[in-house]
């Protein structure tokens, strides 16, 4: 199967020619965001994010292993991540796309790499026994920016997840079951959440937050930003496209700062309607 | 009415029997002829029992004869040009194959644009080919090349329903503002309309009232129409 068709030339105008005049196809403001809605699976660590129809399912879970000998205090934390057919036709099995390669390495760096989960906490015996977290993400459809839906999918999974509490005595470790004692959530140094907003080849023309699959293909750029609540800045992704000046990346980072701190509440809002849920269930 | 998996036996008895799509003879002598369905869905047939077919929603196209369809060329081999009409394989369109073209007088399309056509041949092991006049008057019929507007896709079941006479959506849009529409087959509709805010009007209620996505009702849309600025 060849690549998919690039969008036809009425698409393409009727686009261009609307976001001149900042309308955009679903009605939304150029720097505004589709709500993200989670829903929660049974287990913990098990988030399910949809930004609009794109889907995004994340999934948390821990074992014990033996670190290796160069780094014995910490846990280990790995992440699969893989687009399949199943997201949308564009994307084939078997060799990764271009659009996976840059999705992968984004993963790593703002969930694993900006230090969002502290590593160090997950040592059980130096040396001997670590946690070992494997987030696996799985992209169930793609309607655009899939990368900001991941993200928020893989983070709010850390941040639901909840790891048994492990005792130590002499060389002897206890897990406990979590009907015996409450499990305990990983500790998390922060939350950075992803944007990315895309150029268009008009320079007249403003970027946009959060590209829908039309758009977004269309573009001629796309910047992502990641960042926290507490304007620390993560990582900045620009892979090619139009030449931005560094004033407007400032602005646009001002923009993501305001756009984290709503997200950060959202989310906060809704891990917590989760868990208050939950004690409910086990009385 | 009811309801068929693939590869259910189908009591369809009938001395000039059609099939439709999702139906298929497993012998090609009708008399003890056994019909089989192809898909799931809703198994309907006409007040006489001669014509049946299987109703079902799905997102992949798969071409039949004499089907309308919206395609996009992606390009041009020879005198044929290729299409995509969104089913597994790209159609070809003959250069000849519009209301008067001639050798030296065919119509001028470039990579990416739409046109409106019909499915003349759609076989299992050959690539789909379309034609862009009518097959009895050999005249253009609306068919051709679509210029301006805007392409909305949807789901297969949400343009059939836009196709049907009495369906309530484009003439409620069309009594709030003037517009242009085509429908294809193959889950796209190209839309047009002088105002780029009626445009976005209507292609967010195709999606809102799309029976794979929102499915809002009649009373649904003439609200959700008030909250536009339209």
């Amino acid at each position: 199967m060849p690549r998919p068709p690039s969008p036809s030339i009425p698409e393409k105008e009727f686009l261009f020619s609307s976001l001149k005049q900042s309308l955009r196809l679903d009605g939304r403001q150029p720097l505004e965001m589709r709500t993200p809605i989670l829903t929660f699976g049974p287990e913990l660590g098990w988030v399910e994010c949809s930004m609009g129809k794109t889907r995004v399912l994340a999934q948390v879970d821990g074992k014990m292993v033996k670190p290796p000998p160069e780094r014995p205090l910490e846990g280990i934390i790995t992440i699969h991540s893989e687009i399949s057919p199943m997201a949308s036709s564009d994307y084939e099995p078997g060799r990764p796309s271009d659009e996976e390669v840059s999705l992968t390495r984004m993963l790593d760096k703002v969930l694993r790499r900006s230090d969002a989960v502290d590593k160090e906490s997950l040592c059980v015996q130096a040396g001997l026994r670590v946690w070992h977290l494997r987030l696996t993400i799985h992209c169930l459809a793609d309607a655009g920016n899939l990368l900001d839906c991941a993200c928020l999918a893989g983070i709010i999974a850390f941040k639901h997840f909840r790891r048994p509490e492990v005792e130590v005595e002499g060389d002897e470790v206890i897990i406990h079951k979590p009907s015996e004692r409450a499990p305990v959530p990983l500790s998390m140094h922060h939350m950075p959440f992803c944007f990315t907003f895309a150029y268009f080849p008009d320079p007249t023309t403003q970027p946009i937050l959060d590209p829908s699959y039309l758009e977004q293909r269309l573009s001629a750029g796309l910047l992502s930003v990641a960042l926290n609540a507490q304007r620390e800045l993560c990582v900045v992704q620009k892979a090619g496209g139009v030449p931005l000046s560094p004033d407007e990346v400032l602005r646009i980072i001002d923009v993501a700062v305001l756009k984290a701190k709503e997200l950060d509440a959202l989310v906060a809002k809704r891990l917590k309607e989760d868990w208050d849920g939950r004690h409910v269930e086990v009385r | 009415m009811s309801t068929v998996l693939p590869g259910e036996h189908v009591p369809a008895q009938h001395v000039n029997l059609k099939l439709g799509p999702g139906l298929f003879a497993t012998s090609t002598n009708n008399k003890n002829g056994d019909i089989i369905s192809t898909k799931a869905g809703e198994l309907n047939h006409s007040a006489n029992n001669s014509k049946w077919w299987v109703d079902s929603n799905s997102r992949r196209y798969v071409p039949a004869p004499q089907e309308r369809v919206i395609g996009i060329i992606v390009a041009r081999s020879g005198e044929n040009w290729r299409v995509d009409i969104g089913s597994a394989h790209n159609a070809s369109l003959d250069g000849l194959a519009f209301e008067g073209a001639t050798k030296r007088n065919r119509p001028n399309l470039k990579v990416g644009s739409l046109v409106y056509a019909r499915v003349s041949l759609a076989h299992k092991d050959m690539d789909p080919e379309l034609e862009c006049f009518d097959a009895q008057t050999r005249k253009a019929e609306g068919y051709g090349e679509l210029k301006g507007g805007f392409l909305v896709r949807c789901s297969l079941k949400m343009c059939r329903l836009l196709l049907e006479p009495q369906y309530f959506l484009l003439p409620l849009l069309g009594s709030r503002f003037p517009l242009e529409a085509a429908t294809g087959l193959n889950g796209r509709v190209w839309i047009d309309s002088k105002d780029p805010k009626h445009v976005i009007a209507i292609a967010r209620c195709i999606e809102a009232v799309d029976p794979d996505g929102g499915g809002m009702d009649e009373l649904g849309v003439k609200k959700f129409l008030s909250t536009l600025d339209v």
